[in-house]
């Protein structure tokens, strides 16, 4: 007997028997039973509340009477075991609810315009009493504003990145380092805040006789503040994973640093940085709040991202939805879905070709 | 308190993968056993099997009798904590809980078992560090972190921690591998201690370790990777090294296999 | 720096598209080892080493590069602060306590307090119910889900945060709201004598919908990130929990939980940052009055974010320098929070790099 055994007599510390008492599946089942009928009986007969309190209160009641029922059994440690075990397999049902309606939401009501109309025409000359009406001139909105801002962000993004990787030391590096992470955090509607008052309110004036002008590239500017640190930082992390000696290879046979950077290690790394543009790009396709700030959301055709002004999807669906006609919904929904569409196929394809990417594996 | 543990005729398993095939053995109580053999022969595989630490990877599982005083660990309704609690473990690398302190990295098992009364940890605490040849290093910074202490001192925080929950078997698997030559002695030292109170099995690399620390040697060894390993020879400690009955025994204590 | 980025950039830029075909390329450069060819074993002098050639330009390029994020995060507080300022001189009452937003009337007066009120509060609500539920599915993925399950279900995750948050505010509008009306209607009959739950409505598009939207909106961010630290607790520490006697999840409590605990403050913060500066799912979901009110359940509520979307449109310049300064407190208030929750990272990262 040790001096635990002695003193504290519950705490079995050194078992001379190691079977355990199971708790049985009937027994449980039957708390369950117990708990959801107490449940029923309570809330239907106080009529304080519909199935969903039943299910709510049933669920609360199994968990204590599963927790004092099990303890009896098992004993307490493996009751509590269970019960944790229980908690965190609800927590994961509770999460999946409402994202599965989302999912289903989004098919069933935004199939309802899926049509040629919808991806042929704007919303020109559109009133409140026409049911057509498309989403064209935003689908061309998105896909140059992106695209733009791809086109300034990846350069920068990735010499950034090798600034970090092969350049950076001390205190500078570090610095830049943090607020790359910092800069992911950026609100999006203060990326279009800061374009707003940079380049719409002050610089386009010199483009356009002394006049603020909206433009899809202000929208690119915007996408390109938020896509950049996403962009730096992926990129960093593959460049990172580029074994060193495959540099020191290059850098024994006499080529210099630069020439190794772009030669050896950027093809090594270039699938992974791949992915992490498509993620950042996924994400800049989906924002709305900097697109609405700068780009003015023009409902006609606009091939020019440079002036005039433009819509995007993510801005059309926002517009949609605070339109009081009643075909506004459909139009809203189904421009989400393909939003959406979009951007998933994106990210898929993303993690997809991270999947294949020898260097994360 | 220590006990006898019987193994007969276990195979372990991960997935479809046969990792030893067919051993039996019996540990007498307060005995050191040493495990010894090439790489991936298996040894750490039964030593896990022995207090079902084996079966946290997933798929891994086990055919035949282990027993520890005739009761089977294996038997369906046997509590797995129960078994830990009973038969415990120190591992190749030293791993002290990084978030803690000395001090409750060494009642950490009592505190899972619900041991909440200050005086009685502090007393355990002690005990246990103490029993583990730490104490008089460490009474001035139980409360530093357990991290901080050097690779010897983490693994013998690492036993205190399993000793303190009084177990009746100590299983090691090549608790001095990553460790300095100083350090591997004061492990050594503190196994005869803990002798009179434990039945140790140790899996070592090292033969001149298993010869000078164990009373009985089990030498484990494959054919040819792929092939599960099995339990070649199992004799005291100096017939083993001195005259073994089997061949590829001895063509591997001198060195001439594995 | 000024004005060598441009000039470093002319050389580099025409040589990129060179480099690659014939290493003779690097013209202007000079780079040693290419350019003369020098016999096999060396011989002669060595090569002097250039005062500027691609080494010097493409390092100096890619340094600028690296600057840009810096100039980027001071522009912007630049330029917001260039444009509000004038607005909050303008304001006829205190920008910071004032609860109104006329903006665009001749004697302009406008406050941040509903605003900034109505932001805390969503975000709140939003953690308060995602933190809990995204641990726990965090844990659940990470060591209670079969290998099978968790790696396709972790996928999805990672896919929800991709989805835009318009799509979201779009789902809180006109799905979400129905039993959210319905369950306020309810706390407000049973609980309605807590001042939070009071009113006499109307209910629905409320602080509690704008928050609980924001809920499924941060939850998947906390939840893959939690999952990572949780995966990345050493297998030996679990093992000896579990060696220890632990059952499950005291082993979680005792080897995961608190090894993982700064990354998950970290995610939280990182989720906080997402609330705070969510704009169009609010914009879409809050009911918009200018009330300081603490009550979750009435129709009302508004942030900083969902103000500009709503109010820009009909902004005057003044109006904008308003909207702006109001952003301008916006991005302080997640400036603040990213820092907060980086330096965390960073902490542990020194932490666990130099226990290693």
């Amino acid at each position: 007997m040790s001096l635990l055994d002695q003193e504290m007599p519950e705490v079995v510390m050194t078992p001379d028997n190691i079977r355990s008492k199971k708790f049985p599946l009937v027994q449980n089942i039957l708390v369950a039973v117990v708990a959801f009928v107490v449940a029923a009986v309570v809330v239907l007969s106080t009529g304080i509340g519909n199935w969903v309190l039943v299910v709510v209160l049933g669920g609360v009641l199994y968990l204590a009477g599963l927790n004092f029922v099990a303890g009896r059994v098992e004993g307490k440690r493996a009751a509590r075991n269970r019960m944790w075990q229980t908690a965190i397999y609800t927590a994961c049902l509770l999460a999946v609810l409402p994202l599965a309606s989302v999912v289903w939401t989004l098919i069933s009501k935004g199939a309802e315009r899926l049509d040629g109309d919808f991806f042929g025409s704007s919303m020109a000359n559109i009133g409140a009493r026409d049911a057509n009406g498309g989403a064209y001139h935003a689908i061309i909105g998105t896909l140059e504003q992106v695209g733009i801002a791809t086109l300034i962000a990846v350069p920068l993004g990735v010499l950034g990145a090798i600034y970090l990787t092969e350049y950076g030391r001390g205190k500078f590096a570090t610095t830049i380092r943090f607020f790359v992470d910092v800069m992911t955090g950026i609100p999006s509607i203060v990326a279009g805040l800061f374009v707003l008052s940079f380049w719409v309110l002050v610089v386009s004036k010199w483009f356009n006789d002394g006049n603020p002008q909206y433009s899809g590239f202000a929208a690119s500017l915007a996408l390109t503040v938020l896509m950049l640190p996403t962009i730096v930082r992926s990129t960093e992390e593959m460049l990172r994973l580029v074994p060193g000696p495959l540099r020191e290879g290059a850098y024994a046979l006499g080529v210099p640093q630069w020439k190794t950077i772009l030669n050896v290690v950027l093809p090594t790394a270039a699938p992974g940085i791949v992915t992490g543009v498509m993620l950042a790009i996924a994400r800049a396709a989906g924002e709305t709040a900097p697109v609405l700030l700068v780009a003015g959301g023009l409902s006609r055709i606009n091939f020019d991202p440079f002036s005039g002004g433009q819509s995007s999807l993510a801005l059309y669906v926002y517009q949609q939805a605070a339109d009081a006609s009643k075909y506004a919904p459909a139009r809203a929904w189904t421009a989400a879905l393909t939003l959406v569409a979009l951007v998933l196929i994106l990210t898929i394809a993303a993690k997809l070709l991270a999947r294949r990417n020898k260097l994360t594996r | 308190m220590a006990k006898r543990i019987e193994a007969s005729n276990v195979s372990s398993y991960y997935g479809s993968f046969k990792a030893i095939d067919n051993v039996s053995m019996t540990v007498e109580p307060k005995t050191i056993t040493a495990l010894i053999g090439p790489s991936g022969c298996g040894k750490s595989t039964f030593l896990r099997s022995i207090n079902r630490m084996h079966e946290v990877l997933p798929n891994a599982r086990i055919e035949g009798r282990l027993t520890i005083d005739d009761q089977n660990i294996y038997d369906p309704d046997v509590d797995i904590t129960a078994v830990r609690r009973m038969i415990g473990m120190v591992f190749q690398r030293p791993n002290p809980f990084p978030t803690m302190s000395i001090y409750e990295n060494a009642v950490a098992g009592l505190k899972l078992n619900g041991v909440k009364k200050k005086s009685l940890l502090d007393d355990a605490a002690e005990k246990s560090l103490r029993s583990a040849n730490l104490w008089d290093e460490v009474k001035d910074r139980l409360d530093r972190p357990g991290a901080g202490l050097s690779g010897g001192q983490q693994q013998r925080l690492c036993i205190a921690r399993t000793i303190a929950v009084e177990p009746q078997v100590v299983l090691m698997d090549e608790p001095c591998s990553a460790l300095d030559p100083i350090s591997t002695l004061a492990i050594e030292d503190l196994m005869f201690k803990l002798k009179d109170r434990f039945t140790i099995i140790i899996v070592t690399h090292n033969m001149q370790q298993a010869a000078r620390v164990s009373d009985k040697t089990g030498f484990f060894s494959i054919d040819k990777t792929g092939e599960p390993g099995r339990l070649i020879e199992y004799d005291d400690t100096q017939k083993i090294f001195s005259n073994p009955s089997q061949k590829k025994t001895e063509d591997y204590i001198t060195g001439r296999f594995g | 720096m000024g004005d060598n980025p441009s000039r470093s950039g002319n050389h580099t830029a025409g040589d990129l598209d060179v480099t690659p075909r014939h290493a003779r390329g690097a013209g202007s450069g000079v780079s040693p080892s290419s350019h003369e060819e020098p016999p096999i074993g060396g011989g002669g002098a060595l090569p002097k080493k250039s005062r500027f050639s691609m080494e010097t330009g493409f390092r100096g390029l890619s340094t600028s590069a690296g600057a840009m994020v810096l100039v980027i995060i001071v522009a912007i507080a630049i330029f917001l602060i260039s444009k509000a300022v004038p607005a909050i001189q303008a304001d006829h009452e205190n920008f910071l306590t004032y609860n109104r937003w006329s903006p665009n009337e001749a004697t302009p007066a406008f406050g941040i307090a509903v605003l900034a009120l109505g932001t805390v509060l969503t975000s709140i609500i939003a953690l308060v119910v995602a933190v809990p539920i995204a641990i726990g599915i965090a844990l659940f993925l990470s060591h209670y889900a079969p290998r099978r399950l968790a790696t396709p279900l972790g996928f999805v995750i990672d896919l929800l945060a991709a989805v835009p948050s318009v799509v979201f505010g779009l789902w809180g509008r006109d799905l979400f709201q129905e039993p959210v009306r319905d369950f306020s209607v309810w706390l407000n009959h049973y609980f309605g004598w807590i001042p939070i739950f009071g009113g006499d409505g109307p209910f629905g598009q409320s602080l509690m919908l704008g928050g609980l939207v924001l809920a499924i909106m941060v939850l998947p961010i906390v939840t893959s990130l939690s999952r990572e630290v949780f995966q990345q607790t050493p297998g030996m520490n679990e093992e000896a929990a579990l060696a220890l006697g632990a059952t499950k999840w005291e082993m979680i409590r005792t080897a995961v939980l608190p090894y993982g605990k700064p990354g998950v403050i970290a995610a939280v913060m990182l989720g906080l940052g997402r609330a705070l500066g969510e704009t169009i799912a609010l914009a879409l979901t809050l009911g918009i009055t200018w009330e300081i009110s603490f009550n979750l359940i009435q129709t009302g509520g508004n942030s900083i974010a969902a103000n500009i979307a709503n109010s820009f449109n009909e902004a005057n310049d003044t109006g904008r320098g308003a909207l702006i300064a109001s952003g301008l407190v916006l991005f302080a208030i997640t400036l603040i929070v990213n820092m907060t929750a980086r330096a965390i990272i960073y902490r542990r990262r020194e932490f666990r790099d130099s226990a290693a």
